[in-house]
């Protein structure tokens, strides 16, 4: 079949085995029947090899500082080599070093052309391209078809992105009348210049949340809230129901985020979503609490566990065993780490608890003083 | 008899307050906000008409992202701000960002017993493409950054600390200020520290270097090897090579609550 071009990656290094070959960064391109590797300043460097060279390959995992890699191990080189920038190597393979990621797209591919190989698909009506002096010049011939292709594919990308940059500029520009606007509006609510309703306070702050700009008014009427996050709010407030009980009465935001987010599977929600979902629980009536600690920590709470409960709870606990750590005491609840943590830090705060803070651990003892 | 405020007349003078106000070339804000959702009309099928034709470049291409995100702050719009955000809906930037905010805080989780809640973003970005499997699509390192940004919002210390040209990503609520910084900044090239080490280069006294060290331990980010030839080093689990540390099984993970 002829051959035809399935994918190219830039920003990739070639080693020769283990060494960094005298090459600079450049373009990879797999055709169905090559891979090229071409310099990315200098079109005229190109080396390529034929896929039936390849025994194997296999992926390398980047580490830190290094980008991942591909490994490609080929068969001996024949006498009728072609000249090339290596006649002879010490190492039965060559490496791919993605600088700038599309590896994993790139095995994909390769993985399905040496699978499908289509290079050897019999073609009717074909120049042979098998080994003798003609292979040079063929092979010349090859280069500049797929290269010309290459270029129109490139220009043609080039000029998407560069019409996508364009509407996008077009975009903004519109946006920003918006946002002037917004800001319009915002600064004559502060300064009373006109009677604005409820309603209109609210739809006010249902299209700043569309464009995405910051709310510069706050009122008593549901703070930062939409009826977005109302909605929300009551979801989350049967959601959360039978997960919080799970988990001891509490479980910090970060987790809620995790679990509601893993459900919806599309339409996520933002953090700020759900953060201003659930400080909308209180003037609700819902039967959660949405608490910040002393730490910056932020969880969700029963309402029903109240604040004395927990405490005391931590006092027993602690009284107990003598003493606790955070570690400790999670096992005993059933509560995460930090959780627990933060209800041992209450009770200390209200003078139940003492602490010692050693390199061990802090140990929370019952406060006697 | 004389009311103030109330009653015909003050409703009269109302309006003509209103009236002046606008002769005066001024507009009042309920009118704008007419205007406004006038405009917010128009603008979503400007923005339905881009996303027809760049939406896949959004998804596809980090650059674009990227150039993207800077003019949207250039303007003072927050993309990510809401699920129910244009940008979100119509260009699905929103769920691109959102997912990476679930599998950073998972893999934040599930080596929080091993670093103490601090991992160079090199090895989140790693465990992170791993977790998404070889046919997901591409997550560079700006976007990681963009997504631990607005986990910010959530409380919890999600943060990053300067380190050796990349960053340390912070998922406790440790407090670490300055000196706590720039011991790990001085960590990052073996991985460990001790006290002489912080005393040669960053001259500060022992006692100084020790409450530093101590602090780090307690938090859980730092291990002491009291072994060591010559004097105790202070280990970073966080900046261990990826290779040289086993493993959490997920079974393991779930085992191990935050």
């Amino acid at each position: 079949m002829n051959e035809t071009l399935v994918i190219q990656q830039r920003g990739v290094k070639l080693y020769d085995g283990d060494d960094k070959a005298k090459l600079d960064v450049g373009v990879v391109l797999l055709t169905t029947h090559r891979l090229i590797w071409r310099d990315h300043k200098n079109h005229e460097c190109c080396i390529a090899l034929s896929l039936s060279q390849i025994i194997y390959f296999e992926e390398q995992a980047a580490g830190i500082g290094k980008s991942a890699k591909i490994v490609i191990h080929l068969y001996p080189v024949t006498a009728n080599k072609e000249p090339g920038p290596y006649q002879q190597s010490k190492f039965p393979y060559i490496k791919l070093s993605f600088k700038e990621h599309g590896q994993i797209e790139f095995f994909r591919r390769l993985t399905e052309e040496m699978t499908q190989k289509r290079w050897e698909t019999p073609v009717p009506l074909t120049i042979s391209t098998a080994t003798g002096s003609q292979t040079g010049k063929t092979r010349a011939v090859g280069i500049v078809g797929i290269e010309r292709k290459i270029e129109q594919k490139r220009k043609e990308t080039e000029q998407n992105i560069s019409e996508a940059f364009e509407d996008l500029s077009q975009l903004m520009v519109k946006a920003k009348e918006m946002v002037e606007l917004s800001r319009s509006i915002a600064n004559k609510i502060k300064d009373k210049h006109g009677d604005i309703t409820e309603d209109e306070t609210i739809r006010f702050k249902s299209y700043l949340l569309s464009m995405g700009i910051a709310n510069p008014v706050t009122r008593e009427t549901h703070g930062s809230g939409t009826n977005y996050h109302m909605q929300l709010a009551k979801q989350l407030g049967d959601m959360l129901l039978a997960p919080l009980e799970e988990r001891g009465g509490m479980m910090a935001l970060t987790e809620v985020y995790c679990l509601v987010n893993r459900a919806r599977g599309m339409e996520l929600l933002s953090p700020e979503d759900l953060v201003n979902a659930c400080k909308m629980f209180e003037s609700m009536q819902l039967p959660l609490r949405l608490r910040v600690f002393d730490s910056g920590v932020m969880v969700v709470q029963l309402q029903s566990h109240s604040e004395e409960e927990m405490i005391a709870s931590a006092l027993d606990n602690v009284t107990d065993k003598g003493s606790l750590t955070s570690e400790e005491f999670a096992k005993l609840l059933g509560l995460s780490v930090l959780l627990s943590k933060e209800r041992l830090l209450l009770a200390e705060k209200m003078g139940h608890l003492c602490r010692d803070d050693s390199v061990e651990g802090l140990r929370f003892y019952p406060n006697l003083f | 008899m004389h009311r103030r405020g109330v009653g015909a007349g003050a409703i009269a003078k109302k309006k003509l307050a209103e009236a002046r106000y606008k002769e005066r070339g001024n507009v009042l804000a309920e009118d704008q906000i007419v205007q406004m959702s006038k405009q917010i009309e128009t603008f979503k099928s400007h923005l339905e008409e881009f996303a027809s034709k760049h939406k896949q470049e959004i998804r596809k291409n980090s650059q674009f992202r990227v150039q993207f995100q800077e003019m949207c702050a250039t303007i003072g719009v927050d993309p990510l701000a809401s699920g129910k955000g244009f940008w979100s809906e119509m260009l699905g930037v929103g769920d691109f960002y959102y997912e990476l905010g679930v599998q950073i805080i998972e893999v934040c989780l599930a080596l929080k017993h091993r670093n103490g809640g601090l991992i160079t973003l090199d090895e989140l970005h790693q465990r992170v493409l791993k977790g998404r499997g070889k046919y997901a699509q591409d997550v560079s390192q700006d976007d990681l950054v963009r997504a631990i940004k607005k986990l910010k919002a959530m409380g919890n210390g999600f943060g990053m600390i300067p380190v050796g040209g990349s960053y340390l990503v912070q998922s406790v609520p440790a407090e670490l200020n300055m000196d706590h910084t720039v011991v790990l900044q001085l960590a990052e090239k073996k991985g460990y520290v001790t006290v002489s080490e912080i005393k040669e280069h960053l001259k500060w006294e022992r006692e100084r270097s020790c409450h530093v060290l101590d602090h780090l331990l307690k938090e859980g980010l730092a291990w002491l090897d009291s072994q060591a030839a010559g004097e105790p080093q202070y280990w970073l689990p966080a900046l261990f090579s990826e290779i040289s540390s086993r493993d959490v099984t997920p079974d393991e993970a779930n085992q191990m609550t935050p």
